[in-house]
């Protein structure tokens, strides 16, 4: 088992044929990911490197029983098709897409609740089920199937972590980034529900960052869990008011700080890791114990 | 986006907000003269972006044209200091002249956007002219909060809830509710992050006003509005984080002289804490993104080096979508254009690693390469001189 994405994920590409999207499509094809197709409006009937391209989400859904999607296109258009991914009952979307405006997800959050959809993302790196499948941008080849599950805000301070943990010779059951803006579908105490639930995951890595309040959200889960969980905050050094890269790494009020958020999880039980250098051998402790 | 004062008043004024007269001066003279057609007393307000003003000197009272030009000969061109800024201050270039107006009570109004639901939401208050930060810490009864449901968008039945809340008189309950409302459009419209009123006044005649206002922009939904070029003041903005915006660049500049460049925000901030930890402090934070081409490392690499305080660097990447091999070739690029004169530790893993160190060998640059991440901070700190 695995949470999420597997060997029975049915991936389709919306914006398959922009210079990111091939790109990445390639390399998750390579990983051993099912692409069954690419839509691109416009280009519908023409194929990618096997895969064939439509027009339209529904009807690429029809054709090929498409049931996830992972999504590249530019930040203006993104809303409009995670949208349209949900419309057509899509029932994982990954979007990948950096920069999308907050008053738009406000509408796709809103349309979103009470439908199957579960939306990953976006401003994510993607999801990966080792040695499964990869919906994504990670590099592949630094992941090992296993069983500690990774969700994480960031994205290559997730490779970071799984890097780590494949250093100590811990596999990975799946590895998630929800993403780094302060609106996201997914949230951290949606995947620590999962990886709770999943029988093959053993132990959770959390990796949270400054703004918000989804690792405090995090740890009310943390408290009920029986499975342990290790967490590295990031952005301890960070000034209050200033934007990290990240639209939602901003401190505002006291609830934004690493200070606080790392207290939170502490005593919620989550061992922490004070070092980013430390996650995999922190892990490595916990669950050899 | 951050805006001025006035900028955000002219534009609520646009959306049916009612605002105080005046106008903005960039001479004392002009501060004067625009006093002059005010009449009566008038307040002088430094315009910089930073909060809390008031208290660092920012705002003052004038009672004729000839102490509005003298005040704001103070005021234009200081280096106001507030909670809010760095140590130094920040210049002021410009100041608002405005009507004083007769105050009977002070309001607050905002909207943001609640991440934890995904909502946004109108936020109200009868704790007027006062932090609402510590209003919301210590008595969070006294705010008032209006979620907007996005199927159906503001209703002017929660404008008339959030008026009634406020205790107004009846015959200000509809001119409340109205202002409430356009002051939706207007976040919604504009794709403001933040909008804020405080304080809302009532005037001594019964009318509101807008006494001050802050108006943010979301940084992502600048594309659809071309216009908000011309808002931004450059004045305002640190010289080598408006140089790194040019390029796409995601720096910001911090107290300490470990110069640092990574991919992704997440591990930037991670290494900035990593080299903390190790006892010393990031000189600034680096984001090159995670499809940086060469000419973004070369610019990002230099932007690092043009840091007079920095003492030592720090490059840490983990390529997975930017390749280690453009990463060497933009940091020699930049050595071509910019001397290095402190020590650099780079440590670099994933995709093209050992084309990147072919590069950075040929190169005869003094580099000083790192395992991994404890590695490189290890070896920077002692670049820099030890801890401390």
């Amino acid at each position: 088992m695995s949470i999420l994405v597997d060997e029975n994920t049915k991936l389709l590409v919306q914006g398959i044929t922009g210079s990111e999207g091939s790109f990445h499509t390639k390399r998750c094809m390579a990983y051993g990911t099912r692409v069954v197709a690419g839509v691109t409006p416009g280009k519908g009937g023409t194929s990618f490197d096997g895969v064939p391209v439509f027009n339209e989400v529904e009807r690429a859904v029809k054709d090929t029983g498409a049931n996830a999607s992972m999504i590249f296109v530019p930040p203006a258009f993104a809303a409009d098709a995670i949208l349209e991914a949900a419309d057509a009952g899509i029932a994982l979307v990954v979007c990948i897409t950096d920069g999308i405006p907050t008053l738009d997800m406000v509408t796709v959050l809103g349309y979103l609740k009470g439908k199957s959809t579960s939306l990953i993302g976006p401003n994510c790196p993607g999801v990966i089920s080792p040695g499964k499948c990869k919906v994504g941008l990670m590099p592949g080849d630094i992941h090992m199937p296993g069983s500690v599950g990774v969700v994480s805000r960031s994205g290559t301070l997730t490779y970071e972590a799984v890097a780590q943990l494949t250093e100590q010779e811990i596999g990975q059951s799946t590895c998630i980034g929800v993403g780094g803006d302060p609106l996201i579908g997914t949230t951290f105490v949606d995947v620590l529900k999962l990886f709770e639930k999943d029988a093959e995951t053993r132990l959770v890595v959390l990796i949270g960052e400054i703004g918000g309040t989804a690792e405090q959200e995090a740890a009310e889960f943390i408290k009920g869990m029986t499975k342990p969980v290790v967490a590295f905050v990031s952005g301890s050094t960070a000034p209050p008011g200033r934007r990290m890269g990240h639209a939602g790494a901003i401190i505002t009020g006291s609830s934004g700080t690493a200070v606080e958020k790392i207290e939170a999880l502490r005593s919620a039980g989550a061992t922490i890791a004070s070092s980013p250098a430390e996650i995999g051998l922190v892990a490595r402790k916990v669950f050899r114990t | 986006m951050k805006i001025h004062e006035y900028q955000a008043k002219e534009i609520l004024a646009k959306y049916g907000v009612p605002v105080p007269r005046g106008g903005v001066a960039s001479t004392p003279a002009e501060a004067k003269k625009i006093a002059a057609e005010l009449g009566g007393v008038v307040v002088i307000k430094a315009q910089v972006y930073a909060g809390g003003r008031g208290k660092g000197g920012g705002i003052k009272t004038a009672q004729s044209p000839d102490e509005a030009e003298k005040l704001a000969s103070q005021i234009i061109g200081m280096r106001l200091v507030t909670h809010q800024t760095a140590p130094e201050g920040v210049m002021v270039d410009k100041v608002l002249v405005e009507d004083e107006g007769a105050i009977a009570r002070e309001l607050y109004l905002g909207i943001v956007i609640d991440s934890g639901k995904g909502l946004p939401v109108i936020m109200a208050s009868e704790a007027g002219g006062m932090d609402i930060e510590e209003v919301a810490a210590k008595t969070p009864e006294k705010i008032l909060k209006e979620y907007i449901d996005p199927m159906i968008g503001f209703q002017p039945f929660l404008g008339r809830r959030l008026a009634f809340g406020l205790n107004l008189e009846a015959e200000q309950i509809r001119e409340a509710a109205q202002l409430i409302g356009n002051l939706y459009r207007l976040f919604q419209e504009r794709d403001c992050s933040l909008v804020e009123i405080n304080p809302l006044v009532v005037t001594s005649d019964g009318g509101l006003l807008a006494l001050d206002a802050k108006l943010n922009l979301d940084d992502n939904a600048l594309f659809r509005h071309r216009d908000y070029a011309e808002l931004r003041d450059p004045t305002q903005e640190d010289e080598l984080e408006l140089e790194a915006s040019k390029h796409n660049i995601s720096y910001i500049k911090l107290d300490g002289d470990v110069g640092c460049m990574v991919n992704g925000a997440g591990l930037a901030m991670a290494t900035m804490d990593i080299i903390k930890l190790m006892g010393a402090e990031p000189a600034n934070f680096l984001d090159v993104g995670g499809g940086a081409s060469e000419e973004m490392v070369t610019n990002a690499f230099i932007l690092l080096l043009s840091d007079p305080k920095v003492k030592a660097a720090l490059v840490n990447i983990f390529g997975g979508i930017l390749r280690c091999d453009i990463v060497a070739r933009g940091m020699i690029e930049a050595s071509k254009q910019k001397e290095i004169k402190v020590p650099i530790v780079v440590r670099m893993r994933g995709t093209n690693v050992e084309e990147g160190m072919r590069l950075f060998a040929e190169s005869g640059l003094p580099i000083i390469l790192a395992n991994d991440l404890k590695d490189a901070a290890e070896k920077v700190v002692v670049a820099r001189g030890g801890a401390g």
